[in-house]
Formats: C-alpha cells, sequence, structure tokens
C-alpha cells in the first residue's frame, strides 16, 4: 500500500438516471495522481469535472468502475468509511469558502480537529499554527463575517491543511474572488504544495488559474481531453 | 466530544434565544403543571394527615344510623350511657370510652353572649380527644355521679365570653342552667373541614341529659384503641357487642356506625391521589404537544442549517456525530424547558400553598421525575429530525443556498 500512488481512476463511469434518459456524466475515465503533484482539473460545465471531483473527494461512489484512494478501493467502503477516510487524510476548499456562521476563524479550524477527538490545546495550537501559515493569525477571533472574501478562503484553507491532509480538492476556489485575491490563494496553495509538499487537486475554468498547477486534465463530454504538464510542470 | 457537542448546542440554542423559548413553551408549561399538581396534592394529604391525627389517635366513633329498607321508615334507635360502659367493660383492646350528648344553646356571661353546642360526656372525652386542659380541672368523680352544673370551656367561648378575665370560678348561664366554669381547654385549632374545634364546652354527661336535653339518650360514642393496630379488632368487637345490646338477627342490616379516622383520612388520601393523577394525565399530554412542538422546529432548523451538515460531512463527521448534534440540541433544549418548568411549578406551588393554607412539601422526586421527562421527549421528538440530519447526502446539502 505504501507503493500504491493517492489516487487511482480505473475506468470510472458514473451513471445518473436509467435506460433512455441515462446520462453519463464520466465514461470510463482513468488517471493516476500521484503525492505531491499539483493538478488542475479544467473542462467546460457539464463536462464531468465535478463529478470527477465529488467522487476524487470520496463524497460519492462511481457507478462503474474502481476508485483507489491510496491502494483503498473507495467503492467498496461504507458511507462512515468514507467519513473516516475524509477525517484523516483529505482538506476541502470550496467555491462559497463555507464557513460556518457565527463562528470564529479559530473555531471554524478546530471544527475538524473536534472529529478527530483531539483535545483542546492541541486543537488550539495546531489551529493558531495553521491560521498564521495563511497569515491570518491576528484574526483568529473574528467571525466570518467579519472577514473579507479573500480572508474567508485563506482560513477555509487553512481549515483543510489543519489536520495535514494528503491532498487538498479545491473546487473553484477562486471562483468568488477578484483577481489579486485570486492570485494571493493560488500563490498560498503553491507555497503549501511546493513547501508542504501537499498534494493540491484544483478545479478551474481559468486558464491563469490554471497555470498555477504542474499537470492540467482538461474534461469534455465525461471524457478525458488532454492529460498534459504545464510549463511550470515541464520545468 | 460531548463537552463540545454540548457548547454547541448551547450556542445555536441561544443564538435564537426567543424561538427556543417558544420551542420549549410546551415542555415549561407542562412540567410546571406536573409539578404543581403533585406538589399541592401533597400538601393536602399531608395537611388532612396532620389534622385527622390532631383528633385524637386511633380515634373512632359509633353512631346509630337507620338502614335504608323498603317499608315504614324506623325511628333511629338512640344509644344510652350503659351502651359506653358495655363497650367499655367488654371490648378488648379499648383504651378509653366517651359518651356524647350534644345541646345547641346560648351561654351567657355579664354582657357576653355566644351561640355554642354544649357537650355532656365524661373525663374520658380528654382522654380519647387527646386534648389536655389548659387551665383549672377536668370533672371530679362526684360531679360525674351527681351531673353537678359543672363546665370546662373550649378558647372560643372562653375568649368570646370572658376576654381578658379569668374565667376559673365564674357562673356562666348555658340555655336555663347556670354553670360554673372548673376548666378551660386548650387550643386544638380547625378541623380538617374547616370546623372550629375549640367552639365547643363540655359538661358532665348526666347534667346535660337531666338540665339540657331531658332525655337519657347519647348522640355518640368516643372509643380510642390501645394502639392503631387495635383499631379493626376494637371496631369488629364494638359491631358484635352492639348487635347483641340492640338484638339485631343474623342477616339483617346494623342499626349503628362505625367511623374511624383513619377510613376517613384514606378516603381524602385516595381522593387527592385520583385528583393528582388525573390532572397529570392532562400535564402529560401538554408535555407531548411541548415534544411535538420541539420536533417541529428541530426540522426547521434542519433544513435551515443543511449547508452546515454539508461541510460538517465533508470534513470527516461521521453520520452519529451529526446525529449526536441534533440530539442533544433537542435534549438540551427540553431539559432547559424542563428546568425552567420545574422551577416555574415549585414557585407556583408555594405562592398557591401559602394562599390555601396547605403546606409546601417539596418533593425531589416529582421534579427529577418530570425533569426525567422531558428529557425523554428531548430524545424521542428529537431522534426523527437528527436521523434526517445525518442522513443527508453531503453533497447535495453542501449545494443547498
Amino acid at each position: 500500500m505504501a507503493n500504491a500512488p493517492l489516487i487511482r481512476f480505473d475506468n470510472v463511469s458514473k451513471i445518473y438516471g436509467k435506460g433512455e434518459t441515462e446520462v453519463r456524466a464520466l465514461d470510463g475515465v482513468s488517471l493516476t495522481i500521484n503525492d505531491g503533484e499539483f493538478v488542475a482539473i479544467m473542462g467546460p460545465s457539464g463536462s464531468g469535472k465535478s463529478t470527477a471531483m465529488n467522487i476524487l473527494g470520496c463524497l460519492d461512489t462511481p457507478t462503474k468502475g474502481r476508485y483507489f484512494f491510496r491502494g483503498i478501493d473507495v467503492g467498496l467502503l461504507t458511507r462512515s468509511q468514507r467519513a473516516l477516510l475524509r477525517r484523516n487524510y483529505i482538506g476541502f476548499v470550496f467555491q462559497g469558502f463555507n464557513l460556518l456562521k457565527r463562528t470564529t476563524a479559530r473555531e471554524n479550524l478546530e471544527l475538524p480537529l473536534i472529529y478527530r477527538g483531539e483535545s483542546a490545546s492541541v486543537r488550539k495550537k495546531q489551529a493558531l499554527r495553521a491560521l498564521d501559515l495563511v497569515g491570518l493569525a491576528d484574526r483568529a477571533d473574528h467571525t466570518s463575517s467579519e472577514l473579507s472574501g479573500g480572508q474567508q478562503q485563506r482560513v477555509a484553507i487553512a481549515r483543510a491543511l489543519v489536520t495535514e491532509p494528503a491532498v487538498i480538492f479545491a473546487d473553484e476556489p477562486t471562483g468568488n474572488l477578484d483577481t489579486a485575491r485570486s492570485h494571493e490563494i493560488m500563490k498560498l496553495l503553491d507555497e503549501l504544495n511546493l513547501r508542504r509538499h501537499i498534494t493540491i487537486v484544483l478545479v478551474t475554468h481559468e486558464e491563469d488559474i490554471a497555470a498555477y498547477a504542474k499537470r492540467q486534465i482538461r474534461f469534455r463530454d465525461g471524457h478525458i481531453a488532454s492529460d498534459q504538464l504545464t510549463q511550470k510542470g515541464a520545468a | 466530544m460531548w463537552w463540545n457537542t454540548l457548547q454547541l448546542a448551547w450556542r445555536e440554542l441561544r443564538a435564537n434565544l426567543l424561538r427556543s423559548l417558544l420551542t420549549t413553551l410546551g415542555i415549561i408549561v407542562g412540567v410546571a403543571a406536573v409539578v404543581t399538581v403533585v406538589t399541592l396534592g401533597q400538601g393536602l394529604t399531608q395537611k388532612v394527615t396532620a389534622d385527622i391525627a390532631s383528633m385524637g389517635r386511633n380515634l373512632m366513633f359509633v353512631l346509630p344510623f337507620t338502614p335504608q329498607r323498603a317499608g315504614p321508615a324506623t325511628p333511629q334507635t338512640p344509644f344510652k350511657i350503659a351502651d359506653a360502659e358495655a363497650i367499655e367493660r367488654e371490648v378488648q383492646g379499648v383504651a378509653a370510652v366517651a359518651p356524647s350528648s350534644i345541646k345547641q344553646t346560648q351561654a351567657v356571661y355579664g354582657s357576653n353572649n355566644w351561640q355554642v353546642a354544649v357537650n355532656g360526656t365524661t373525663n374520658a372525652y380528654f382522654t380519647v380527644r387527646d386534648w389536655p386542659i389548659a387551665q383549672g380541672r377536668m370533672f371530679t368523680d362526684s360531679e360525674e355521679r351527681s351531673g353537678r352544673a359543672v363546665c370546662v370551656l373550649g378558647e372560643t367561648p372562653r375568649k368570646e365570653l370572658f376576654g381578658q378575665q379569668n374565667p376559673l370560678g365564674a357562673a356562666v348561664r348555658l340555655g336555663s342552667t347556670s354553670c360554673e366554669v372548673v376548666g378551660v381547654l386548650s387550643i386544638k385549632g380547625q378541623s380538617t373541614f374547616g370546623q372550629d374545634q375549640d367552639d365547643t364546652i363540655l359538661m358532665p354527661i348526666l347534667a346535660v341529659q337531666r338540665r339540657m336535653t331531658g332525655s337519657d339518650d347519647v348522640q355518640q360514642i368516643f372509643v380510642s384503641a390501645t394502639t392503631a393496630a387495635q383499631v379493626k379488632p376494637v371496631q369488629d368487637g364494638i359491631a358484635a357487642l352492639m348487635r347483641e345490646r340492640r338484638r339485631i338477627r343474623p342477616g339483617e342490616q346494623d342499626d349503628f356506625l362505625i367511623r374511624d379516622l383513619q377510613s376517613v383520612s384514606s378516603l381524602v388520601e385516595s381522593t387527592t391521589q385520583l385528583l393528582t393523577a388525573g390532572l397529570s394525565a392532562v400535564a402529560a399530554i401538554s408535555l407531548l404537544v411541548g415534544g411535538i412542538g420541539i420536533m417541529n422546529i428541530m426540522l426547521v432548523s434542519v433544513t435551515e442549517r443543511t449547508r452546515e451538515i454539508g461541510i460538517r460531512l465533508a470534513i470527516g463527521a461521521l453520520e452519529r456525530d451529526v446525529l449526536l448534534q441534533f440530539l442533544i440540541e433537542a435534549v438540551v433544549l427540553s431539559c432547559v424547558g424542563g428546568l425552567l418548568g420545574a422551577a416555574l411549578g415549585l414557585g407556583a406551588s408555594a405562592g398557591i400553598a401559602y394562599a390555601i393554607g396547605v403546606p409546601f412539601v417539596l418533593s425531589p422526586l416529582v421534579v427529577v421525575v418530570a425533569f426525567g421527562f422531558s428529557a425523554a421527549v428531548g430524545i424521542v421528538f428529537g431522534f426523527f429530525p437528527a436521523r434526517r440530519a445525518a442522513g443527508l447526502d453531503p453533497i447535495e446539502a453542501l449545494r443547498y443556498e
């Protein structure tokens, strides 16, 4: 298992509906992502990239084919076992930030640690360290409504990495931000990938955002249209 | 984990304070009602029991009675002093027997007068009623034998006739009889039924029969048994003796009644219990309605917080974590309601108990049971909404606007 790639899609299909009305959101996709990669998944809406992301994040399971996460066949796991996988190995960053309302930045960060059963002192220490990493140590006691969009997204990234996951899945993380803020966020993700060797899988439809990744996978009609290294990845 | 969940639930309820309070109102009212009803019921029972004990220990009384039967009504056969003497002589376990002949009359002293029931009886009356003399003395043997016109005043006529003056040795006129006051009874207070027990004047029974009623009839006979356990056998003994003396054939009904205070007390107690049970059932229904209110608002809350649930599930909450969170929220809600309701109920029952002159009996059991019941309501009615929250699909929940 130690030698198994982080992520392996083996002929994965996701089919909604049955018979005449059946829709193949993913149609026999195979791909491998290794530890330490920085991958951008691209494609127009309806291309299957969101479906792929849900399956990658262990939120959903394939209809056909197999998805191995660190060699574990995710399709065979129960709902709770998948939740444990997310808890221990996966961090999420969403387009809409998805912080808890009326809750401070630090409490948002402590949430995944609570589910991991960490003690209050460990939680506090790790939460503050993660906030420091995203440059928001001085905003620990601000609630989400007291933070700007860029700051909220940085808190969300801190929440994703506070558990020191193997991979962070970021679904359009810059979709709600202006250009300057977007590049700040991407630089942060880039740094996390470079310095802390966290695997990052990013969904975006913006070319300049995708350019931060080392590898770009383009989806079209449920298939992989292209899979290539960027200039940065090749360098 | 538990502590965090508890804090989380508390914060969520505080954030919607008004809604939480309104939601839990049903529980508050239900618990308050149960606690009030049961507490007052217990206070009432205690008061009645204490009152009855104050009438005399192991006391019973024997009265003439006309049994219901077809044909022309037959007059009651009265008792005589000899019946009382026979009971004392022949029934085992009897401590004291006091015959009683009563005459309503006007008592006059100087310019004061007072309408009072004069009770002709014997010195045994002080024993059976457990009623000591406060001032002066009881009757002497010769006064009892000769039926001399002497009397012992109850507190009420003493106060009405004499006020601050010393009554001992004074002559009180009772109807047409002049009567020397030899003693004053101690204060007994009101009976269970609100009767002033101190409103009485005692005289030797022969004096009342000869000078006031003009007949040798005895209206009732007071009997006290030596111990509480003897009450029943003494009753049976008196019944057998009276049937014999009054020549009642086997199969015929008694033409007398024997009443003991324990049966009165248990009647009052069972009535109170029945009332308490009935009202508690009504209160329990209000708890049920309160529970449905909680379920309703928890379902609303789950819908409102769909996105939050999605976030929690995505970042690694198990189904049971979410289930627990919402269940605890419902339980906290209903327990807070239970606490407020118990406090309200105790306050209300203390106030009502004071107003109607019943002792306030704090029963921890009632509070614990009512509180436990409200917690159970929270679990039962919180489970369905919590189940629904835990079963949400994280992808759908995260997309929810």
